[in-house]
């Protein structure tokens, strides 16, 4: 295990050094994955970092809200509570949103792109009509009307939100297996007499992995948005959680009375984050298709 | 194919995908939770009171029965009642169209002149650092959530600087009693968004001033200053004239929703100019938002087409470079932005939900969220249906416009 770790450590250096080597495109994986760590790692230690426990109200004797000071680095909000902790840990619920919405994306899209390309026929026409619906529904319109339906929570959040992006999976995945279905490699292993299910998981499956991460990665910076904008709208989690895009919400109504601390620092941490893993996505995409590159 | 043909099979090929949208909305809102009715009372209503509900909401027939209504309801334009007061959904939307449209129109319209501008500059200094800044420019504004950047707008010109109204789409109003006429109050002159306007508007003036007489070859000096302080004491001149003498007749009647198109046809420039005030900084926020696609659209168009022969052609003689890029070059670019609006309308409608939330913009994205809160289940259905039956008209609508604009489609 330990053996292991080290090799997983010792690869993982140089590997970075030569995406240094890359260019810009590698340069810009560096620098989401710079961001996106920091703020999952500072989300994590949230909780131990905080100075405050972010969801005291009344934290700061009133006047509240009050501007940033010595005290409140980043302000305090109407409740009195301090917004540099519950910015420290307000990532938690948007992280936790984001990442299983591309698992549910994952798990049920890859296989269904998977089955129906392979299939072909009305199998594949039906699934593609459908998807095809799916994908020109405004994808926000979507998400709100279920998550409506379904009620708070974080796992019927992700839901929602898979929904609205498993139709891109589907896409990748049909496109990819089509071309690699077609590719010398592929045929040779048909003339060998590799069954179906063999050529599937072993030939075609592993080269479409790398276009899935891609849109995987963008996918993420997308849930994020999609779950503030879900927040923003009413369709949050709830209140006695630490959320960045629930802090927007409540900011707006401050606005008026010019507390800029309320909105600007949870709204500049959504942007980092969505900013970090478009750029891990942008980077990715152009490393893995370089004939893009002029 | 001909031309007829190929709008047939298109009109006949978006049926089955519209049938497809309604089934899902029916789907997701009517089958997947149960009971809206207990949803909506939240189980805190008698059992009377519910049956009554669902009575006259013909919630508590068979759902096959209740689906079929639904699709000849839509049919006629009929989009069921709400929950709240049993009014009839299809009114409000209608009244609350005009709102959203009148917002999408001039977000696009911002979103392609600042994505076609931005994408040009790019493609013209390749790989410069004007190059890479448009580019990550265009990463950040679309990793940026629509209503923090509407949120920051906002708190900037309309709050500090108070050049701009924060919320709303007039000024604040009262209706008369034919509820058709919207009355502005009264409103004392601020002089401190006056004087701000100044800055803008003394800056542009001044560069529309020194572009002329460069082109004329005159001095800047000290006919150009002339120039600029008489335009700038113009446009005092008529802004305090406007201010003083419009008060009185502030009403604006409402014939297409569109206030700006009202306005103009009211024949009142103030009007116009306040309905375009309160227009500016929604459009704004949501054009920035979506013009990063076409920035990127139109640089990589324009990169490949600045190598074509033509271009050079256009430059052997003796062309201008902004006559070559923007008369001949960005022509074939026209054909993508084209498609990229159409792909970009359903994002677009899911923007406006936030922006219109952000500005208190009373459209179509308002009055889903309204209806949220109110957990009014058959209005949410109707504003739902209504979204995707637009995008997938408007997603038509294209088609058929590139089919008719490229007659390659149509072979």
């Amino acid at each position: 295990m330990i053996k292991t770790r080290k090799a997983i450590l010792t690869r993982l250096i140089p590997s970075l050094t030569s995406l240094a080597k890359r260019g810009s495109a590698g340069w810009m994986v560096i620098i989401g994955l710079f961001i996106s760590v920091t703020i999952i790692s500072m989300t994590i230690l949230g909780p131990w970092i905080s100075p405050h426990d972010p969801t005291a109200k009344l934290v700061n004797p009133p006047p509240n809200p009050s501007p940033p000071s010595l005290d409140f680095p980043m302000g305090t909000n109407l409740l009195g509570q301090d917004m540099l902790s519950r910015v420290l840990s307000g990532g938690s619920i948007m992280l936790q949103v984001a990442f299983l919405s591309v698992l549910f994306c994952f798990i049920i899209g890859v296989p269904i792109g998977l089955l129906s390309s392979y299939a072909g026929g009305i199998v594949d026409k039906t699934f593609t009509l459908v998807m095809d619906s799916f994908y020109a529904f405004p994808g926000l319109v979507l998400a709100i009307a279920i998550a409506a339906m379904m009620g708070r929570g974080v796992v019927n959040m992700a839901l929602s939100i898979a929904v609205v992006y498993v139709p891109s999976y589907f896409r990748i995945v049909r496109s990819q297996v089509l071309t690699i279905r077609e590719l010398p490699y592929t045929e040779a292993a048909r003339a060998a007499g590799a069954k179906g299910r063999t050529i599937l998981l072993h030939y075609v499956l592993p080269n479409v992995v790398p276009s899935i991460v891609v849109v995987a990665t963008v996918n993420f910076a997308d849930a994020i948005l999609t779950a503030a904008g879900l927040t923003f709208v009413g369709l949050g989690v709830g209140i006695d959680v630490p959320d960045w895009g629930w802090d927007l919400t409540k900011g707006r109504a401050l606005l008026p009375s010019g507390a800029w601390w309320v909105i600007t620092f949870p709204g500049l941490m959504i942007v980092l984050l969505a900013l970090g893993f478009t750029f891990i996505g942008e980077g990715l995409s152009e490393l893995l298709n370089p004939r893009l590159e002029q | 194919m001909g031309l007829r043909t190929y709008i047939i099979t298109r009109i006949l090929l978006t049926l089955p995908m519209i049938m497809l949208l309604l089934s899902i909305v029916f789907l997701i809102i009517r089958v997947m939770p149960g009971d809206p009715v207990l949803l909506h009372f939240e189980k805190k209503a008698s059992e009377e009171a519910m049956a009554e509900m669902r009575r006259i909401l013909g919630l508590d027939k068979p759902l096959y029965i209740q689906y079929f209504e639904y699709l000849v309801g839509l049919l006629r334009g009929d989009l069921g009642k709400s929950m709240q007061d049993f009014s009839p959904i299809s009114d409000q939307i209608f009244s609350a169209f005009p709102a959203t449209l009148e917002l999408a129109i001039s977000s696009t319209l911002v979103a392609v002149i600042v994505g076609v501008l931005l994408g040009v500059k790019a493609s013209q200094s390749y790989n410069s650092l004007w190059d890479h800044s448009i580019r990550t420019l265009g990463i950040a504004v679309y990793a940026t959530p629509i209503f923090f950047l509407g949120m920051v707008l906002q708190l900037v010109f309309a709050i500090n600087l108070r050049m701009l109204p924060a919320n709303g789409r007039f000024p604040p109003f009262l209706l008369e009693p034919n509820g058709l006429t919207l009355q502005l109050g009264i409103q004392t002159p601020d002089l401190v968004p006056i004087v701000l306007w100044f800055v803008p508007i003394g800056f542009a003036s001044l560069a529309i001033c020194i572009t002329v007489l460069k082109r004329k070859r005159l001095r800047f000096w000290p006919n150009g200053l002339i120039a600029v302080l008489s335009t700038l004491l113009v446009g005092w001149v008529i802004c305090m004239y406007l201010a003083w003498y419009f008060p009185s007749a502030r009403t604006l009647h409402i014939k297409t929703g569109l206030y700006t198109v009202d306005s103009l046809m009211e024949g009142s420039p103030l009007k116009f100019v306040e309905s375009i005030r309160y227009l500016f900084l929604p459009s704004i926020t949501l054009g920035l938002v979506l013009s990063g696609v076409f920035t990127r659209l139109t640089r990589s168009n324009m990169l490949e087409t600045l190598r074509l022969d033509f271009v050079t052609a256009a430059r052997a003689r003796g062309l201008k470079e902004g006559a070559v890029i923007y008369g001949y070059a960005l022509r074939n670019a026209f054909l993508p932005i084209l498609t990229m609006m159409g792909l970009q309308f359903a994002t677009l409608l899911g923007g406006a939900i936030l922006t219109e939330t952000t500005f208190s913009w009373p459209g179509l994205g308002r009055y889903l969220v309204d209806r949220i809160n109110f957990r009014d289940y058959t209005a949410i259905q109707g504003a739902v249906v209504y979204f995707a039956v637009i995008v997938a008209a408007v997603n038509l609508i294209i088609d058929l416009l590139y089919a008719f604009l490229d007659p390659r489609i149509r072979l």
